[in-house]
């Protein structure tokens, strides 16, 4: 059985596809954009975040590390990555959680009980299952087995994904869901390798192949001021929308939220903290009418 | 110096008057036209006040006419009197006419049952919370001609004088509260006959009851004689005091220079005169027969909970229906007589208590409760164009009274969930959420017939009932964590040293949980009987000494049986006992059971010694146990089952515990704001809580407790079975932003529709204001329970820092919907 590692998994999630939904948020990226939300799915590897706020200087963490890599200091406690091999001994003592191990491999069967448990809100609602991330398409064997699990259940599945993998898991991918949630980071291919580490070409045939199948596909398009808000990208955007077979004319617009700093200091890189500029409400209203003027409609938030 | 006391914890949006609610900018306020704006600014800024007239026509009578009649009749002619002297209010503007006070708000007083004292008067007329202003010279006046002639001949001193010690000291402490040593046990709600019976043709029915009274077989003939006399006496006084506003529209309607206003007040004449004497004919008439009825029951007596008139929707509808259809009425005249009577219920506040509780923040809030929606009698859905009117009405009017709520069964259309939804959002508190998919069966569980437990529904919170046809007392709240708390410390009240309750062994040398909680069973047998002891004097008290004959004409059966609404007159008679704090003490007994017998990480010595001093220097072990424990809301089974087992043996308890009317006690898990007084008489408790701050409500998890999102939570209190008690309650907090979009809206909708199909009962969702974020960083730890959801990202408040916080705040201050 295989397995995949996963940093947290939400119920009542109302915003990654249609109904109320239970998202799977997969750890590890192949992409690694400067804005992104939730920097704690990038690394592929089990993590530890520390939030001072919560730290009450117990020290329970400092007396029972294994490796003696904690230190209390006037900023909290700090942990010397040499000598921590990620054992979790702290979060596992620290009596307010102000350390907490991100990452878990979870057992396809206790996943899909999670996902059991909460039925009764899918039928209602006509949701279901999202895989999200990190990146879903970078633990495949697992996914792949995860999204045929829930598909025996007849549960609704969305894939929220970058499309950065070989075309033959994509389309494998693609015979087991529903419906795609796709960045559309930026048309430009230079500007996509500069912000995202990886240039777009690879996607974007992915996409096209995608399109040809029966799924679904909504576009996301992560709104930062100076990367994606110019008229020349929203028009490339829509025009390669509009090249697409079947009619895939749905984006969802989603204004940059500044967010990651947070996660980042917890993660103890608050050095990586780049901070982008959010378009506001009237140049959001330009984008969605310049859409519009391409057949395509946009609207803020999904 | 004056103490400025800042209210930290935020009030309940809905009592806080709307928060995101944008109202129609002009200069008068809401409402749908200039009337309604003017009598609703009229009623929202009205100060309540004490009338004394009641007290003293009523003390002039029973000075003259105590001991002539029986006590049937004794009260009726009481009531009588009082129509028949009381000052007549027909305000500027009004449609919809009647107070129960010489003015609107103006609050009478019950000496009867409880008289208030000068200190009373003093203390109401000058707190900053709920204050009821009154003269000095009313106050002088009362203390002269009232307080000397009932001084201890109230229902309460003589109540109070018979109580035992053993009782005496578990209320003190706080176990449970008693409702009628302050009120007499109300909390009615009315069904459809009203709307097709008269005064008139309810005295032919008491008349005929009458003459088939057989004096010389049935023991009881002279009783039920003087009964009936006295409902006859009662119909004729509410037709006096409609006759009576009859007459004062005609006199205004001379002296009025305004022709439309001389049409109205002609019409309110006309109406008057038709109702309540006979059936009414017309939308109108009937809001207004409602309104005389309900007047008419809380004039007479002051029952708890105010009168509910059901499912007024259903009841209003074929006259809506018919008169639209015969174009004698159109919709927009139909949504201002409704408003005149929304307003009408908001002119009345409830009468303060007396006592030390005066002291206390209370509400001014009657429970008056409007069930929207639902089923009608015959199984079919019972949303209507009225329930939509309605709906508009709560939305733009946003007052404090009447309560509502919507009733969604699987017949209900989603087009009326999602406009309830969108009332919902604008974080009013209300409308609440009721499921007739699980109350009808509480009530054939309760012996109910399949026709009135669909006729029933809930009146005041949550507690079920059959309209029309039953007398359903609540007897006063349990403190469950308070008996986890005396179980604790040998039957001992920790904050006052005394023995309050039986020995059931020191917690230190239990060797097992199963100790522990058999001793927990133990003190709740002891406790509940306690409370059923005094129950039930008090409901002899009532039955014997002051009828409601008024109430009992238009409840079913008593008529018929010739008997009194407190006399097992009605068709059905339950006595509810409301539990409160299941999350409290689920979580008491999780920590324990967990860290003292399971994990053995720490030993019950030292866990009562952190208790017992407040967990001062211990907040170490507070934290673990906040974060280590298996809290109940969360989907886990350790926490769940635990919650399970108090659900059952609190229904184990309690249910069929014989009343004093051959039928029995029921199970209810209801708290309105008691829970806030229970924290209060308690000190720091095993789930890391601390001293004096709020125990959990009915059956809703702890503050902060539930970190998993809303549909753990559902899942969590729907493993306990909710149709073997009277009611459950769920209040969910709700940030603005997971409301955003229409289809958020859906997906709200969805939830509760889920809900429901696991068999719940009620849930509410209170949209959470600025106040409470600033509150939930200023106490983080009972907030935990706050989702933030944005598209790609999710997080708890509480876990984001200082500016992110700062930023959701500033987002829910300027998002209006």
């Amino acid at each position: 059985m295989s397995t995949g590692l996963i940093f947290d998994i939400k119920k009542y999630a109302i915003n990654d596809g249609p109904g109320i939904r239970l998202t799977v948020f997969f750890k590890g990226c192949n992409l690694s954009c400067q804005w992104c939300h939730n920097p704690e799915s990038m690394s592929p590897k089990i993590q530890k975040m520390y939030n001072a706020k919560k730290c009450i200087g117990a020290l329970s963490c400092v007396d029972n590390c294994p490796n003696d890599a904690l230190k209390m200091t006037s900023k909290g406690i700090v942990t010397d990555y040499n000598s921590c091999n990620l054992c979790g001994k702290c979060a596992e003592v620290c009596p307010t959680k102000a350390f907490e191990m991100l990452g878990a491999t979870i057992l396809i069967s206790d996943l899909i009980k999670k996902i059991d448990n909460e039925a009764i809100f899918f039928d209602q609602s006509g949701g279901g299952v999202t895989f999200s991330g990190g990146e879903p398409l970078m633990h495949s064997n697992y996914l792949l087995e995860a999204l045929k699990e829930c598909g025996k259940r007849m549960y609704h599945r969305v894939v929220d994904t970058t499309a950065f993998a070989s075309l033959e898991t994509v389309l494998e991918v693609a015979k087991n869901t529903e419906l795609f949630l796709i960045d559309l980071k930026v048309m430009n291919s230079e500007k996509h390798k500069e912000f995202t580490g990886v240039s777009n070409e690879k996607i974007l045939s992915n996409i096209t192949e995608l399109a040809k199948t029966d799924c679904e596909i909504i576009f996301r398009i992560p709104l930062i001021k100076g990367v994606n808000t110019s008229e020349d990208n929203i028009r490339e955007t829509a025009s390669f929308m509009n090249s697409l077979e079947g009619n895939r004319k749905m984006i969802n617009l989603l204004p940059y939220h500044s967010v990651a700093e947070n996660k980042l200091v917890k993660l103890g890189k608050a050095a990586d903290f780049v901070e982008f500029e959010t378009p506001i409400g009237n140049e959001i209203n330009n984008i969605i009418s310049q859409f519009k003027s391409f057949g395509i409609t946009a609207s803020v938030g999904g | 110096m004056k103490t400025v006391h800042k209210n930290k914890k935020p009030q309940r949006p809905g009592a806080a008057q709307g928060n995101f609610y944008k109202p129609i900018l002009n200069a008068i306020g809401p409402g749908m036209n200039e009337r309604i704006q003017k009598l609703r600014k009229l009623s929202f800024e009205a100060e309540p006040s004490l009338s004394i007239e009641r007290a003293l026509i009523q003390t002039e009578f029973y000075k003259y006419n105590y001991g002539k009649y029986s006590i049937p009749v004794l009260r009726s002619l009481n009531f009588l009197e009082i129509c028949k002297q009381k000052t007549i209010y027909l305000g500027d503007g009004e449609l919809i006419v009647g107070e129960r006070g010489p003015k609107p708000k103006a609050v009478p007083t019950f000496p009867e049952l409880t008289c208030h004292s000068v200190e009373d008067f003093n203390v109401l007329n000058t707190r900053e919370m709920q204050r009821y202003t009154i003269s000095q010279q009313d106050i002088d006046i009362y203390k002269n001609e009232v307080i000397p002639y009932w001084s201890g001949k109230t229902m309460r001193e003589r109540i109070f004088s018979h109580v035992p010690k053993e009782w005496s000291s578990a209320y003190e402490a706080g176990l449970f509260t008693e409702f009628m040593e302050q009120r007499a046990p109300g909390h009615t709600a009315l069904d459809g006959k009203i709307y097709k019976c008269g005064m008139v043709d309810f005295k032919k029915r008491i008349q005929e009851e009458i003459k088939k009274l057989d004096f010389l077989n049935d023991f009881e003939a002279t009783d039920k004689k003087e009964q009936l006399d006295g409902m006859m006496i009662s119909c004729d006084a509410v037709i006096l005091f409609a006759e009576r506003h009859a007459d004062l529209a005609e006199e205004l309607s001379l002296k009025e220079s305004d022709p439309a206003r001389i049409k109205e007040l002609q019409k309110i004449a006309e109406v008057c005169r038709r109702v309540p004497a006979k059936a009414p004919r017309t939308f109108y008439e009937a809001i207004q027969m409602y309104w005389f009825v309900h007047l008419g029951t809380i004039t007479e007596l002051n029952g708890w909970d105010a009168m509910n008139p059901g499912h007024f929707d259903q009841h209003l509808a074929p006259f809506y229906e018919k008169e639209i259809a015969e174009g004698t009425l159109t919709r927009n005249e139909a949504k201002e007589l409704l408003s005149c009577f929304w307003i009408k219920v908001n002119n009345h506040p409830a009468p303060p208590k007396v006592g030390i509780t005066a002291k206390e923040s209370g509400t001014y809030n009657d429970f008056t409760n409007i069930n929207i929606g639902g089923v009608k009698q015959d199984g079919s859905d019972g949303v209507s164009e009225v329930s939509y009117i309605m709906l508009e009405i709560v939305e733009e009017l946003h007052l404090l009274q009447p309560g509502n709520s919507v009733h969604v069964s699987s017949k209900t259309p989603d087009r009326f969930l999602k406009e309830a939804c969108k009332v919902i959002r604008q974080g009013h508190g209300y409308p609440s959420i009721f499921n007739p998919d699980i109350y009808i069966p509480e009530m054939l569980r309760q012996g109910k017939s399949l026709e009135d437990a669909r006729q029933g529904g809930c009146s005041g919170c949550i507690e079920v009932g059959a309209f029309g046809k039953e007398a359903y007392i609540l007897t006063g709240y349990l403190n469950v964590p308070k008996i986890i708390e005396i179980t604790l410390n040998n039957g001992i009240n920790p904050l006052s040293g005394k023995q309050v309750s039986i020995e059931t062994g020191d917690p230190r040398n239990f060797k097992s949980y199963e100790e522990l909680y058999e001793a927990f069973k133990k003190q709740l047998n002891y406790i509940v009987n306690q409370k059923i002891l005094v129950s039930n004097y008090i409901d002899r008290m009532f039955a014997k000494y002051s009828p409601a004959t008024f109430l009992s004409v238009v409840i079913d059966d008593c008529i018929s049986k010739g008997k009194d609404y407190y006399n097992s007159g009605p068709r059905y008679n339950t006595n509810y006992i409301q539990c409160t704090g299941l999350g409290t003490v689920t979580d008491s007994l999780a920590a324990l059971k967990k860290h003292v017998f399971e994990d053995k990480t720490v030993s019950m010595d030292a866990i009562l010694n952190a208790v017992s001093k407040n967990f001062e220097g211990e907040e170490i072990l507070r934290q673990a146990i906040l974060n280590k424990t298996p809290f109940y809301g969360n989907d886990e089974n350790y926490a769940d089952a635990i919650a399970l087992q108090v659900y059952n043996d609190l229904f184990e308890v309690i249910d069929g515990k014989p009343n004093t009317k051959g039928e029995s006690f029921h199970l209810n898990m209801l708290s309105t704001t008691c829970h806030v007084y229970f924290g209060k008489v308690m000190g720091a408790t095993p789930n890391g809580r601390l001293a004096h701050k709020s125990i959990s409500d009915g059956t809703s998890p702890s503050h902060g407790a539930d970190t998993n999102g809303p549909s753990a939570v559902i899942k969590s209190l729907t493993k306990i079975d909710q149709v073997k008690s009277g009611g459950t309650l769920l209040n969910q907090r709700f940030l603005p932003s997971l409301l955003k979009r229409d289809e958020d809206l859906m997906k709200l909708s969805h939830l509760v529709r889920s809900y429901f199909a696991l068999g719940g009962h009620h849930i509410q969702f209170n949209i959470v204001d600025t106040a409470t974020l600033i509150a939930a960083q200023e106490n983080p730890e009972d907030y935990k329970d706050l989702l933030v959801r944005m598209a790609g990202y999710s997080d708890y408040f509480n876990d984001m820092n200082a500016d992110l916080q700062q930023e959701v705040i500033d987002r829910t201050e300027n998002e209006s919907f």
